[in-house]
């Protein structure tokens, strides 16, 4: 099977540059798989589960958030504001912090730290709702 | 004339010195590597977030007005200058070159009758701008408490920058920063972040020639983009502040180094010469006062 090339980059640097059997990314009008030869697309991401499979391995998932992905002659490459494994993230550390951020809504006194806060909630939330 | 305790004072003091300016540059020295590394390792996002935005506008060109933050406002009376510096002094020329380089471009919007508005990143080009232009500025941003400069302090930015661009509160927005070409080079730079400046430069790159399909279409794709093009920029620039900060204070502190080295030596030899006359003279006082006898 011919490979295909895939990077992953979020804004702080490149998390994954590797050739892959398939990707299925989270696009923002559906999930999409992405095998090489693909044809040039460019998609919006939403919050999801990136899932990496390596030719002949086990699938890695990877939560990514706010960003797209670009399909050319090249390969792949998946633009994500931010990016996590799943395997890193444990479900009660999660939702400790979602309940911290609950707590950081309810406390917020300025309009600045609300909105700081609902986004963290809301970041929390999509990111408990795909596991 | 000094006398021999003041200079030994002086020496000791200037050996004082010395050590703390060494042990600064060994301190930006290490935190040069490591703004050097995020720098660099953020390269590719932007190189990317451009190739794909410069694609997508070429296609747009036609019907690209509904998005005003890449054609603009239509308008060109407001400016808003967003000027990044460093919290921290002692680093040589670094945080004037900046603020000389906005203040010249103030200076020319002025005479020509725009109006000018500020927003500023870090403290010390505040302080530098503040008794000249310190009624155009609108809002000023403090990362002093923030150890490694983070995309959400970009992202902070740029969100206040869009607001006030919802709100018409300017037309033109261009970020002034240090770009790090070396540890000896740093040069000011003023880079165009509203209207988008996408075109000529891009036009060479990857997958430029191929017909992409878009989900959903373009112009969702490039009104979802435009925004996060701004963090991106914003986020480059303070990346690139830092390394050249770290960059600037290493080899100001290496001069600094040096330049103490040498006092010292120049008043080793006086304090020496000095005590050898001493000794010389208490000897000929001696020696004529036992002729004398």
């Amino acid at each position: 099977m011919a490979e295909l090339k895939f990077e992953l980059v979020s804004p702080a640097r490149l998390l994954m540059s590797a050739s892959v059997g398939q990707v299925t990314v989270p696009g923002a009008e559906g999930e999409f798989t992405v095998l090489a030869n693909h044809a040039p697309m460019v998609s919006a991401l939403k919050p999801g589960v990136l899932v990496v499979t390596p030719a002949g391995g086990a699938p890695e998932r990877i939560f990514v958030r706010g960003g797209f992905a670009e399909v050319n002659a090249e390969g792949l490459t998946v633009l994500a504001e931010e990016a996590v494994a799943v395997a890193d993230i444990q479900p009660g550390q999660l939702a400790q912090a979602v309940k911290n951020a609950e707590e950081d809504l309810a406390d917020a006194k300025t309009d600045d730290a609300r909105s700081r806060a609902q986004e963290t909630l809301d970041h929390l939330k999509s990111l408990a709702a795909v596991l | 004339m000094p006398s021999l305790k003041d200079l030994r004072n002086r020496i000791s003091s200037v050996k004082a010195t010395r050590k703390i300016t060494k042990a600064m540059q060994m301190v930006a020295a290490a935190k040069l590597r490591r703004a050097q590394e995020s720098a660099v390792a953020a390269r590719p996002y932007g190189e990317r977030m451009n190739a794909v935005l410069t694609s997508l506008a070429r296609n747009m060109t036609g019907g690209a007005t509904s998005l005003p933050l890449l054609s603009g406002t239509g308008r060109d009376q407001t400016h808003l200058l967003i000027v990044a510096t460093a919290e921290r002094g002692l680093c040589g020329g670094f945080n004037n070159s900046i603020a000389k380089l906005a203040r010249e471009h103030a200076d020319r919007l002025l005479a020509q009758g725009k109006t000018v508005k500020m927003l500023l990143v870090g403290k010390k080009g505040a302080d530098a701008l503040r008794r000249l232009y310190g009624k155009h500025f609108i809002d000023q941003v403090d990362l002093r408490s923030a150890k490694v400069i983070g995309f959400e302090h970009a992202k902070m930015i740029s969100d206040k920058v869009l607001k006030l661009y919802a709100d018409g509160e300017f037309d033109v927005a261009t970020v002034f920063f240090s770009e790090f070409k070396s540890v000896i080079q740093q040069t000011p730079k003023a880079l165009r972040l509203i209207p988008a400046d996408v075109g000529a430069g891009a036009v060479a790159a990857s997958g430029a020639g191929a017909v992409y399909e878009y989900e959903p279409d373009e112009e969702a794709i490039l009104a979802d983009l435009l925004p996060r093009n701004i963090s991106v920029q914003i986020f480059r620039a303070l990346l690139e502040n830092a390394a050249s900060e770290q960059g600037a204070r290493m080899s100001a502190m290496d001069s600094a180094t040096r330049n103490a080295g040498e006092m010292i030596n120049k008043l080793t030899q006086k304090y020496n010469r000095q005590r050898q006359a001493q000794i010389t003279k208490e000897l000929i006082e001696i020696i004529s006062g036992a002729e004398a006898l």
